[in-house]
């Protein structure tokens, strides 16, 4: 990706071009702000939580470019030109839950469900980049995610249901 | 905890970078892949005027073979993580990979960030050292090449300038007869190691020729033992030679306790990672020991 040199003096605000989930989204941006914020707040999609700020909960994580981010670790502007999945991006716009989403759902691997989102975007990369993943893979894949309060069992517990989900649709898409 | 103002900076190439740097010198810093950078202004323990972005120069993300092995300084661990490269040309990069940070993490860091951030706790800074790896440091003025052993100075500091940029690190290329891997204990995986080690042995026809022990969250940088890599050399790879370079190992650390682990329980793990890294070094040639 080659872009032009850009420099944004202080108080100033910067032009750039996102697309996210499939929209191309044009917004104007203060260099500090965080991709998360601009996501939650210019963008207007809440989905992507906010725990820590400083990149130990997981709660932000996004797909960026496909691959799982910390979405309050990067500036907005380091994303300009790139593509973004936020858990708004997962279910069909019909209302039908994505397979890893209903996974979770069904193994009940939500409580409060604020780490939610963070989970699900690891999830989706790491079935895509390993669609039978063994538990110790599930655990150390999602070792980045912090819950306060399932003790995780439930979510791995869901990740494996969704592995199943998974499985039977590609076998039905084949048929 | 939102990050505080600054001006930003987005050249397009390094010697744009450099120029600005020459101008800005400790007023600026250079952002990388930020997963160092953004908490530390985001915490507020640092507060750059200027923060000058290098993620879009396409001549510092590459990771070339012409010697040993050259990783730029726009490589995110990623990247490395998945290079073949990378595995056959630098092992103990490729053994320390999966112990940085999580998954989202390696996505967005890079390599060469971790070494100028120089984290003594961090697995990066220990490799290169063990390795004799050497960094290539430019300025406005040309460039510079830094050996490891003299890179790091203390806590977060390196002998890198105000006007200067990391540009790439270059480790030599790997002995055929040699093994290397990286070890750590850390509360859950991919935190921070209490205590880490980088460990290679290079034994052909079953004597070692060259070891390397070096250890990382025990000191102000990442530190080698050079009384325990002497005891190695002539020897056979064995449980006995690497129990006694694990004695001199445990004899000669001298690390601060903290709230994760106290002094004595750091060199306990010392020794343990010192025969368990040895171990898994000499399995790769073969030595099972």
């Amino acid at each position: 990706m080659s872009l032009p040199s850009v420099h944004t003096p202080l108080g100033e605000k910067l032009a750039i071009n996102l697309t996210v989930n499939g929209e191309s989204q044009s917004v104007e941006v203060d260099p500090r702000r965080s991709l998360a914020d601009v996501i939650r707040e210019e963008i207007g999609l809440t989905g992507t939580h906010l725990g820590c700020e400083h990149g130990v909960c997981g709660a932000c994580t996004i797909l960026l470019d496909g691959e799982p981010s910390r979405a309050c670790l990067m500036l907005a502007v380091q994303a300009d030109g790139t593509e973004i999945t936020t858990i708004e991006g997962l279910a069909n716009p019909d209302g039908t839950l994505h397979p890893i989403q209903q996974g979770m759902y069904d193994a009940m691997s939500f409580q409060c469900a604020f780490c939610s989102p963070g989970f699900l975007m690891s999830t989706v990369a790491l079935l895509r980049d390993n669609p039978t993943p063994t538990e110790a893979e599930i655990r150390e894949e999602l070792s980045g995610n912090l819950c306060r309060c399932t003790g995780y069992q439930s979510i791995i517990d869901g990740v494996e249901t969704a592995v199943k989900l998974l499985g039977s649709a590609t076998t039905e898409g084949g048929k | 905890m939102k990050n505080p103002p600054f001006h930003y900076h987005r050249p397009a190439t390094l010697d744009e970078a450099l120029a600005l740097l020459a101008e800005l010198g400790d007023e600026a810093k250079i952002l990388a892949g930020g997963q160092s950078l953004l908490p530390v202004m985001a915490l507020r323990l640092g507060r750059p005027e200027h923060v000058i972005d290098i993620g879009t120069i396409d001549s510092l993300k590459t990771i070339n073979t012409d010697d040993g092995l050259t990783i730029g300084a726009m490589v995110r661990h990623a990247q490395a993580e998945k290079s073949p490269e990378v595995a056959a040309n630098a092992p103990m990069v490729a053994a320390a990979l999966p112990h940085v940070g999580h998954r989202a993490i390696r996505n967005r860091g890079t390599v060469v960030g971790s070494i100028a951030h120089a984290d003594s706790a961090a697995e990066m800074p220990a490799v290169c050292l063990a390795t004799d790896a050497t960094m290539t440091i430019a300025s406005t003025g040309g460039t510079r090449e830094v050996a490891a052993a003299d890179f790091f100075q203390g806590f977060f500091t390196t002998v890198i300038e105000p006007n200067e940029i990391l540009t790439q690190v270059q480790f030599p290329a790997w002995s055929p007869t040699a093994g290397g891997t990286v070890v750590e204990i850390s509360r859950r995986h991919g935190d921070y190691a209490m205590c880490g080690l980088a460990a290679m042995v290079d034994a052909p026809n079953g004597v070692i020729e060259k070891a390397a022990l070096s250890f990382f969250a025990v000191a102000s940088t990442a530190i080698r033992i050079p009384e325990a890599e002497a005891a190695l050399v002539g020897q056979a790879p064995s449980q006995e030679s690497f129990a006694e370079a694990a004695r001199i190992v445990g004899e000669t650390l001298e690390p601060d306790g903290d709230i994760h682990a106290t002094a004595d329980y750091r060199r306990h793990i010392a020794t343990v990672l010192t025969r368990r890294g040895l171990a898994e070094a000499a399995a790769q040639i073969g030595v099972p020991a």
